[in-house]
């Protein structure tokens, strides 16, 4: 081992360094200082960038769109990552987000003070799409697998047909001339506070109850997990964020309709999860940033893009089934006592294998 | 005699949808697999047959073996090239493969024709009217075709050496190869069997609705697949059954409310059926092993 890094030393600089971080990561890793470092710096870039314009319009709204997208895929990454089920209806939730914001903003508040009530109108799609989110909980209690996949793409369909049933909601046409309310901050606050509640969800009580459903539902309810409690919270937890995303989506594009909210965007959410990868929120932040910014890169292929994305997913399948991540996580978002427990489980395991060789 | 016109219009869907059904069904009771893909590769035979029927002018029963043949084969080797590597990996990700070439197939159609197109009939026009009726000729062709295909598919999956492997190899994928039955072999003719009745129920169909576009795949897909759930996934007269029945509900739901509502009526079923009794009206419940 050491003989290797001597050489590797002499050989570049940039090794060195790379080198340099392996061995002293983890000190970096578990460094909680450099991690609210970093939130207080881009909560200012956050605000800087559309003050400032320090890079263009264009680049400002990808941004924004990284956020929102990074909510999507670490929101799903609850159900399908963690709870090891299957949605496809995420698009769902979020259009029910996504149009309770807009309706509030449109109709309710008044429009002068708009920017004030906006995060009152975001919560409130939140919180109409986790009550909605019911609907594919409870039949989740008795299926699961593919027929709860079949559920929330029903789902899906319900909630599209309905919308365009309503005339008083625009019908097919959509609601246009949303005010732009969703700003680089809002987007960045969201995406935090989306992170870090899902985060601590996942390492709570509760969240090992979604992991051992993951594992063994029957198993996990010998251990009394209370499965349905359980399930309801993911799923609640899920849609929420889902319809946070969806608010944020309707008042930065201005413009929702029916069709926005297709298949087409929950296959855009499921690439993104299961590019970053399952059960990790490190690698959904890695998915949803990769698959974004590799869609504005190929833009100028035009509809040839929308051929080389599902031949992408299908391909992740094939030769990386569990995406890049695939149930690792970085340690930023892992809890220090738990590093601890995993520290001292795996010396442990290492003294008692010796003792078993022996 | 509105209600008998209805009738044959209910038949004439619910053939469509039946033969669609049986190759969701098939391939379900085969690997557990949920094809998504199945609905794709039918609006590609209803493109293929428009292609051969405007192109080369071929006749109407050239355009349909060539469309099935063709599309039997591209089943096939979606099977061999995109859910074979994943036999051994998690459900899930098959599934998601199956997304995936379904979107391919969508979008890729999609880079030829953006646009709806209209299909050229090729079929004589003769109608019947007995009554107040009116029978067209294909609504004929279509429902006794489809009925005869049904019977063949019935006796072929309870009557021969190849149906009996299918049905081992849904009972138990692990001792069939030790009994000499190669799996991959009987998973193949099975996805053949299952595309190229999709692909004779897109030619119907372009015959019939005239228009055809990229996505109506999915919708009509999606609507087939609910016939195989209705009458229970994975049983082949249960899929016809429940493809009659989702006719029935879809044309009364047209005739008596906006049709706007058909696709909300539609799905409600499905979730109803899905809470209620997810194994269909002829499936048996599974038994879950600890």
């Amino acid at each position: 081992m050491k003989m290797i890094k001597v050489e590797t030393e002499e050989k570049s600089k940039a090794w060195s360094v790379a080198w340099y971080l392996r061995d002293h990561w983890e000190a970096i890793a578990n460094n909680k200082p450099i991690l609210s470092m970093l939130l207080v710096v881009g909560f200012a870039l956050s605000f800087a960038i559309p003050q400032f314009n320090l890079v263009n319009t264009y680049i400002q709204i990808i941004i924004m769109y990284i956020g929102i997208n990074i909510i999507l895929a670490t929101s799903l990454n609850i159900v399908n990552g963690y709870m090891g089920e299957f949605s496809v209806g995420h698009a769902g939730f979020m259009a029910v987000g996504a149009y309770v914001s807009s309706l509030l903003t449109l109709h309710v508040f008044p429009s002068s003070l708009g920017f004030l009530f906006f995060p009152l109108a975001v919560i409130a799609g939140g919180v109409v799409a986790a009550l909605v989110s019911l609907i594919v909980a409870i039949p989740s209690f008795k299926t699961r697998g593919d027929y709860l996949a079949l559920i929330t793409l029903a789902f899906t369909f319900i909630v599209k047909s309905l919308i365009e049933n309503i005339e008083a909601i625009g019908g097919p046409r959509g609601i246009v001339g949303i005010d732009k309310l969703t700003t680089m901050p809002w987007v960045f606050f969201w995406t935090v506070l989306s992170l870090w509640v899902i985060r601590n969800f996942i390492y709570s009580n509760y969240g090992r109850g979604v992991l051992s459903l993951r594992e063994d539902e029957i198993a996990s309810r010998l251990m009394s997990v209370n499965t349905r409690q359980t399930k309801f919270l993911a799923f609640a937890l899920s849609s929420f964020f889902a319809g946070v995303a969806g608010a944020l989506f309707a008042h930065l594009l201005q413009y929702i309709s029916p069709r926005v909210f297709d298949t087409v965007k929950s296959c855009d959410i499921l690439v993104m999860v299961y590019l970053g990868g399952i059960g990790s929120i490190a690698g959904s932040i890695l998915g949803a940033t990769i698959y974004t910014v590799l869609l504005e890169i190929l833009r100028p292929l035009g509809m040839f893009r929308m051929v080389l994305m599902p031949l992408l997913l299908v391909f992740l399948m094939i030769f990386r089934p569990r995406g890049i991540m695939g149930l690792r996580e970085l340690r930023w978002f892992v809890p220090i006592q738990e590093l601890n427990v995993v520290k001292r489980w795996r010396r442990r395991k290492k003294v008692t294998d010796a003792n078993s060789a022996s | 005699m509105y209600a008998v016109q209805q009738f044959i219009n209910i038949l004439q869907l619910g053939s469509i949808y039946g033969l669609i059904a049986l190759g969701y069904t098939m391939v379900y009771g085969i690997i557990r697999l949920i094809n998504f893909a199945h609905g794709d590769l039918f609006m590609v035979a209803a493109f293929i047959s428009y292609i051969l029927a405007v192109y080369l002018k071929l006749p109407f029963i050239p355009t349909l073996l060539i469309s099935v043949v063709f599309v039997a084969m591209l089943g096939m080797s979606i099977e061999r090239l995109a859910y074979k590597p994943l036999r051994q990996a998690p459900r899930v990700s098959v599934v998601i493969t199956a997304l995936g070439v379904g979107l391919f197939l969508e979008n890729f159609v999609l880079l030829f024709y953006p646009y709806p197109q209209v299909v050229p009939t090729l079929l004589p026009t003769i109608n019947w009217n007995l009554g107040g009726v009116t029978v067209s000729f294909l609504h004929v062709l279509i429902v006794g075709l489809a009925l005869l295909l049904m019977l063949i598919l019935d006796l072929i999956v309870n009557r021969t050496m190849v149906g009996m492997a299918m049905r081992a190899i849904s009972w138990n994928k692990t001792i069939v190869p030790l009994m000499g039955v190669s799996v991959d072999k009987i998973i193949s003719i099975t996805f053949i069997l299952g595309t190229g009745l999709a692909a004779i129920a897109g030619v119907m169909y372009s015959q019939a609705f005239s228009t055809i576009d990229p996505y109506m795949g999915i919708l009509i897909g999606w609507q087939a697949f609910i016939c195989a759930v209705i009458g229970g996934i994975g049983n082949i007269r249960g899929a016809i059954l429940g493809a009659f029945i989702l006719a029935a509900v879809q044309i009364l739901v047209v005739t008596f409310l906006p049709s706007t509502y058909r696709d909300f009526i539609t799905f409600t079923l499905l979730l109803v059926f899905l809470a209620f009794r997810p194994y269909g009206i002829l499936g048996k419940p599974p038994i879950e092993k600890v």
